[in-house]
C-alpha cells in the first residue's frame, strides 16, 4: 500500500525535463512582447501564455539603431509583478553575465536573442550551466541543433523581427522541418554526412532520425502580424507563436492580441480565423524583409 | 466496453503528450476544440498549460456550456496542473475572471512553489498505485490548500511552508494532479483514469453522478 506521508524524496530543480517541460506547457499558445505593466496586462487578458519583457519592441529597436541590450531589471520586475503568467526576457547572444542577471531576477525563460546586439561573435551562452531555461532562434536545422547542444530547451524560428513580414519565418520553419523530414529517410551511414553538413552533433542527428522531431519544442517568431499569419505557421508545423511588434504596433492591440490567440488555437479552422479577422483594423504597417538594412536573422553562429 | 474515446481539451497546452499516453494504453484519443468533438468522448483530459489562457479560450469557444453539462452528468475527467486549476471550485492567486468548472470541491493555489527556477522533479507515493513511487514533474505547479468532504487525497508533498499539501485528489469520476504524469513516461495515473472511464461505461444505466460514483480501490 502506498504511504500517504509527504514524499521526502529529494527534489531536483533546473533539470532538462523541467526546462523543456515549461516549453511543452506553452504549446498552442502566444507569447507576446510587452514594454510595460499595462501592455503585460493587455496580453494576459487576451490569453497570452507568457510575455517577453523588453524596453523596446523589435520594430523600435530597428528604427532607433544603436546597441540593443538586456532590459532594465526594474522594468522586468514591474512586468513580473503585473501578471501571473510566465515572464521571459532577452539576453544578448553570448552575454552570459546578462543571463545570470535575468536568472537572478527569477525570469521564467531567457531568450538568447539576435534582436539584441550580439556580445560574442563566436560563442553562444553555455546554457547547461543555468537553472533557468533558454530559448534560442534558428534559421535552419544546423543552427537549431547547435543551440540544443548548448542547452537550449526551446527553439524558435528567427524570422525577421520587427518587419511584420512573415516570409523569413516561413523560410526558417520550412528549412528546419524539411531537413527533419529528409533525415528520417536517411540510412545510418548518411547520418554522418548530415551531421557534417549541418555542423551539428551526430548524436542529435541520430536522435532526430529516430523520432522525426526536435528533442525540444519548435515555436515560430519573427514577422507574425495577423491571425492568418499565426494559422499559417502553425499549419507549417510551429507549435506556438511569439508575436513581437505585431500586437502593440497594430491599430487595436487588445483585439489583435485576442484574435491571434484564437487563430493560434483554431489554426485549422478557417471559419474561426475569418471570424476573428473580420473588422480587426490595421495590422502593423511593417517593412518588406528584403528591404531592411540590418538583417537580424543573420546574427548567431 | 470497447476501447473508450478519451478527449484531450486542445485549446492550449501539452496536448500531444496526453494523446501519446492514451494511445499507448490502447484507448482512442481525440483533440477537443469544439462542442462537436466533446460529444464523441467517454472521458476528458484537461492538460497542462496556462490556466488563464485556456480559460480565455474556453470562454470564447462553444465547448464551455456542454463541458459544464457533461461534468455535472459525471463525465470521467482527468486534470493535470492547469487542468486541476480549471476543475477546482476555488482558485487562489488566479485571475478573478478565470473560469471555474467546480467539478471537485477543492481550493487550489496557482504557482504555489514559486517561479520556473523552483520547478522540480521528485518521486511520489500515490495511494492506490501499485509498484514504485511515480516520477512526478512539477512545473510552476499549483497546490491544493483545502479539500471538501467527499474528496479523497491520494498524494501530498510539502509546500513552501513545509506543510504537506494534497497534489493528487479524486472526487467521484474526477481525478486531478498538480504535476505532469504525461511528461515522465509513467502511465499508471492515466491507467487509473481509464479504469474510472471503464467503470462509468460499465454502469451503463446512464451518466454516473459525481456523488455516487464508485471509488477505485
Amino acid at each position: 500500500m502506498a504511504a500517504m506521508a509527504p514524499s521526502d524524496t529529494p527534489r531536483r530543480t533546473g533539470t532538462d525535463l523541467v526546462k523543456r517541460g515549461l516549453a511543452e506547457m506553452l504549446r498552442g499558445g502566444v507569447i507576446m512582447d510587452v514594454v510595460n505593466a499595462d501592455e503585460a496586462k493587455v496580453a494576459e487578458d487576451a490569453g497570452a501564455v507568457a510575455v517577453m519583457a523588453l524596453e523596446r519592441v523589435p520594430a523600435d529597436i530597428r528604427r532607433d539603431g544603436g546597441v540593443a541590450r538586456m532590459s532594465d531589471p526594474a522594468l522586468i520586475e514591474g512586468i513580473k509583478a503585473a501578471v501571473t503568467i510566465p515572464v521571459m526576457a532577452k539576453a544578448r547572444i553570448g552575454h552570459f553575465a546578462e543571463a545570470q542577471v535575468l536568472q537572478s531576477l527569477g525570469v521564467d525563460y531567457i531568450d538568447e536573442s539576435e534582436v539584441l546586439t550580439p556580445a560574442d561573435e563566436v560563442n553562444h551562452i553555455d546554457k547547461w550551466s543555468f537553472a533557468a531555461p533558454f530559448v534560442c532562434g534558428a534559421t535552419n536545422l544546423g543552427e537549431a541543433l547547435r543551440r540544443i547542444s548548448e542547452g537550449a530547451a526551446m527553439i524558435r524560428s528567427k524570422g525577421e523581427a520587427g518587419t511584420g513580414d512573415i516570409k523569413e519565418a516561413v523560410r526558417h520553419l520550412r528549412a528546419i522541418l524539411g531537413d527533419i523530414r529528409r533525415i528520417t529517410q536517411a540510412d545510418s551511414a548518411e547520418l554522418y554526412g548530415w551531421a557534417k553538413q549541418l555542423q551539428a552533433p551526430v548524436t542529435l542527428v541520430a536522435e532526430l532520425a529516430e523520432t522525426g522531431q526536435l528533442p525540444v519544442p519548435l515555436f515560430c517568431a519573427g514577422g507574425i502580424a495577423t491571425p492568418s499569419d499565426a494559422a499559417l505557421v502553425m499549419q507549417l508545423g510551429a507549435e506556438a507563436c511569439f508575436v513581437g511588434s505585431g500586437i502593440f504596433k497594430s491599430s487595436d492591440p487588445a483585439r489583435f492580441a485576442r484574435a491571434i490567440v484564437e487563430a493560434t488555437t483554431h489554426y485549422r479552422d478557417a471559419e474561426i480565423v475569418a471570424k476573428v479577422s473580420r473588422g480587426l483594423g490595421e495590422a502593423m504597417r511593417g517593412q518588406e524583409s528584403g528591404s531592411v538594412e540590418t538583417k537580424l536573422s543573420q546574427r548567431g553562429w | 466496453m470497447n476501447a473508450p474515446t478519451i478527449g484531450v481539451l486542445a485549446l492550449q497546452g501539452d496536448v500531444r503528450e496526453h494523446i501519446r499516453v492514451i494511445g499507448d494504453l490502447g484507448a482512442r484519443a481525440l483533440e477537443v476544440r469544439r462542442a462537436a468533438d466533446l460529444a464523441q468522448v467517454d472521458g476528458l483530459i484537461i492538460p497542462g498549460g496556462e490556466s488563464t489562457a485556456i480559460s480565455v479560450l474556453l470562454g470564447s469557444s462553444d465547448v464551455l456550456e456542454p463541458l459544464r453539462r457533461r461534468l455535472a452528468e459525471g463525465m470521467p475527467t482527468l486534470g493535470t496542473c492547469a487542468g486541476m486549476i480549471l476543475l477546482a471550485a476555488e482558485v487562489i492567486d488566479g485571475r478573478p475572471d478565470q473560469e471555474r468548472l467546480a467539478a471537485l470541491d477543492i481550493t487550489v493555489r496557482r504557482n504555489a512553489f514559486g517561479r520556473q527556477v523552483d520547478s522540480f522533479e521528485t518521486d511520489l507515493d500515490i495511494a492506490g498505485l501499485d509498484g514504485p513511487p511515480l516520477h512526478a514533474v512539477f512545473i510552476r505547479a499549483p497546490l491544493v490548500e483545502r479539500v471538501g468532504p467527499g474528496v479523497e487525497v491520494l498524494a501530498r508533498v510539502a509546500g513552501r511552508d513545509g506543510a504537506a499539501r494534497p497534489v493528487v485528489c479524486r472526487q467521484g469520476p474526477v481525478l486531478v494532479a498538480a504535476f505532469h504524469p504525461e511528461l515522465a513516461g509513467d502511465t499508471r495515473l492515466h491507467q487509473l483514469f481509464l479504469d474510472v472511464v471503464a467503470q462509468a461505461g460499465d454502469a451503463e444505466t446512464g451518466p454516473v453522478s459525481a456523488a455516487s460514483a464508485p471509488h477505485q480501490q
